[in-house]
């Protein structure tokens, strides 16, 4: 078993996540001021900046990859599905925890169900949340009822996807938007460089980017960790749909700046400026150029622009939710202790989560036992009745 | 909000003739869109001599413990801010005497069309008809999306306490409800703090500025700020000097439902392009499969 080589990392995540259980007992009992430098004047810091803003975002590659499989019947990124659908379910669950961490009064968490406020965006984010967690439940149930050999409950399922990965598809569009719809209604607060009522589709734009990009990084991590290996065919494809996606965010956000005649403030030094420059210098387009030269389409050159796509919309959406409300509030805040605890022990408890999905669930499929495009993914008992893929998973 | 003196001649007349003769579309003009019987204070700064009466008179009827506050808190849903002046100015109250600073009251606006009760997921906070903005803590989340929302940075969180809830002030809705002026209104002793139908209080403020032009600022701060207030202000000092918050002209809800409003319609337009794509692709995927097949 490979897996026993990563037991002493697996040993600190634990630790981390029982670190962050100790912080929420401490949250719980005593109030949010207890761990946190959140204030009246700053009320959101690095929860909703970075496990929440920035766990939805790279939760994309889930509904991008299933659009790709199930309504373009793009079959041969099948192999990267039940990552995709798993690293975006485990986001929303992630982002659910570090909810019931941060909300003050998260016994409440349901009633956004019963007690409606549809002008509210938070509404629609609550209803979002909840029902593409659903989704992403019933799409990733395709990988446990594959393990536990529910043959006949797959097949029924199966027929249920294309329109529940649609429904996907909805829901992603109008959460990842509405996270920047959140902020249309701070106008004087969120500094101008990134306050603009194209903040929904810039969101939904750049995760689509952050999805394209998730994916490629989470397929090299998971090349080096569980030494499985995927066709590097499909990350120069990937690599070449980022690169469409990444210029129409570029052109966008110039479009933008422009007409918003805001781009003075590029060039007084502020604090702002140079993480505006930060995020789309090193996060749009040093991964634009690099994926648009040809010499750089190797895996280590995908997998490095990759790692650019997803450090600069974490980047945006810290500033959007974090650094960029700082100025106006006339506060200070760096977040506490307790914070970086609570949201190491989140990322933590993911990276744990995955690792054991991966051990115990058909998460990477063969790429041999990849299926027949005109099939579609078929999953049919062999003519020895063991499953396809399951040769794997004992074989392992 | 900046008035010209014709502005100001206009609502001071419209204040001479009573309510009975604004017609509603003057209404709308000056005052957004107050519901008609909407009650709103003007507090006249110049009129201010920081004695901070309204402050006790809020604790003692709120039940807050007593004593004084410099910021607002969960126990303190106002309290009196002092700003010292750069060049001395007669007070009208104190003359000579308290010409060195200014003092004023500072609550939550209640705002006509609130930020924070549009932003609200469950509708804990709510704009009442009568003018309140009020909360109800049972059906709230604690996600402080409100404070995030206001303009003024009024609502207090309990960040010490493992049952938060949010606190502002509520321009005692439960006195108006009884027909009473808010506790602080009535603890004024110097008048300035005004209590009326919104309407009425506009008038009143644009007379009291055309009355003593050499005093007063020619604005009224809240007419249009954050798309109007109920607490609306009138000043012998420019507001920028006393610290008051510029904010924007539109009503805020305004902003995040320009993007809310476009939802059933990406909606239907998304759900219809995936749905046909799905068919096409399948159909032209199975009619490949049957030419194969065929051969």
């Amino acid at each position: 078993m490979t897996l026993l080589r990563v037991r002493p990392g697996r040993a600190l995540l634990w630790l981390l996540v029982a670190a962050a259980a100790v912080t929420a007992a401490v949250r719980y009992a005593w109030g949010l001021g207890a761990v946190t430098n959140l204030s009246d004047r700053f009320p959101w810091g690095l929860w909703i900046g970075f496990d929440l803003m920035s766990g939805i975002a790279l939760a994309a590659g889930g509904f991008t990859i299933a659009a790709a499989v199930h309504v373009f019947k793009l079959h041969r990124y099948h192999g990267l599905l039940r990552p995709a659908v798993l690293t975006g379910f485990l986001g929303y669950l992630l982002a659910i925890t570090a909810l019931l961490v941060d909300l003050g009064r998260p016994w409440n968490i349901w009633h956004p169900f019963v007690m409606w406020n549809p002008r509210s965006v938070m509404f629609e984010v609550a209803w979002c949340v909840i029902l593409y967690s659903g989704v992403l439940a019933l799409e990733f149930g395709q990988v446990v009822l594959q393990r536990l050999r529910q043959w006949t409950l797959l097949r029924l399922t199966r027929l249920a996807l294309p329109p529940l990965v649609i429904a996907g598809v909805l829901l992603s569009t109008l959460h990842q938007s509405s996270l920047g719809s959140l902020f249309l209604i701070v106008p004087g607060k969120l500094h101008p460089l990134w306050y603009t009522p194209l903040l929904p589709v810039l969101f939904f734009v750049s995760a689509v980017a952050v999805g394209l990009g998730m994916v490629t990084v989470e397929a090299t991590l998971a090349e080096r960790t569980f030494r499985h290996r995927f066709n590097v065919h499909l990350f120069t494809d990937l690599g070449r749909a980022a690169v469409v996606v990444l210029s129409l965010y570029l052109g966008l956000k110039i479009i933008d700046l422009t007409v918003r005649g805001v781009w003075p403030l590029l060039l007084s030094t502020t604090m702002e400026s140079v993480l505006f420059m930060v995020e789309v210098g090193l996060g749009v387009i040093l991964p634009l150029v690099l994926l648009a030269t040809p010499a750089v389409r190797s895996r280590r050159g995908l997998g490095a622009a990759s790692w650019l796509i997803v450090s600069g919309v974490v980047l945006n959406r810290i500033n959007v939710a974090v650094t960029g409300m700082v100025r106006s509030s006339q506060a200070t805040y760096v977040p506490a202790a307790g914070e970086f605890l609570i949201t190491a022990g989140i990322v933590a408890a993911g990276l744990l989560a995955y690792t054991y999905a991966v051990q115990y669930l058909p998460v990477f499929e063969h790429e041999s036992s990849a299926p027949v495009p005109e099939e579609g993914p078929a999953i049919r008992p062999q003519p020895d009745g063991s499953p396809r893929g399951e040769a794997l998973l004992s074989g392992r | 909000m900046r008035l010209t003196r014709r502005e100001l001649i206009k609502l001071a007349a419209a204040g001479g003739l009573g309510v009975t003769v604004l017609s509603p579309r003057q209404a709308a003009a000056s005052a957004a869109a107050a519901a008609p019987q909407a009650m709103a204070v003007l507090v006249d700064v110049a009129r201010c001599i920081g004695c901070r009466l309204c402050e006790g008179a809020c604790k003692a009827y709120h039940g807050f413990p007593a004593g004084e506050s410099d910021d607002l808190a969960p126990k303190a849903w106002t309290y009196v801010r002092f700003r010292a002046l750069r060049t001395r100015r007669s007070h009208l109250n104190l003359g000579d005497g308290g010409a060195d600073r200014r003092s004023y009251k500072v609550q939550c606006f209640n705002c006509v069309e609130p930020a924070c009760a549009s932003a609200c997921p469950v509708a804990a906070l709510r704009k009442t008809p009568d003018g309140p903005v009020t909360y109800d803590p049972y059906r709230c989340l604690g996600c402080r999306y409100c404070q995030l929302a206001c303009p003024f940075q009024i609502p207090r969180f309990e960040w010490h306490s493992p049952l938060p809830v949010i606190t502002k002030c509520n321009l005692c809705a439960e006195r108006l409800a009884k027909g009473k002026k808010p506790a602080c209104v009535e603890a004024c002793p110097v008048q300035a703090l005004q209590f009326g139908p919104r309407d009425q209080i506009l008038a009143a403020a644009a007379s009291r500025i055309a009355d003593n032009p050499e005093r007063y600022v020619p604005a009224i701060y809240g007419v249009e700020e954050a798309g109007g207030t109920s607490w609306l202000y009138v000043s012998d000092v420019p507001f920028e000097e006393l610290g008051f918050p510029v904010v924007v002209r539109e009503p805020l809800p305004a902003y995040t439902w320009r993007a809310l409003g476009k939802i059933p319609g990406v909606v239907v337009a998304l759900g219809a392009t995936l749905t046909a794509v799905e068919a096409i692709v399948r159909r032209r995927m199975e009619m490949q499969r049957e030419e194969r097949e065929r051969r």
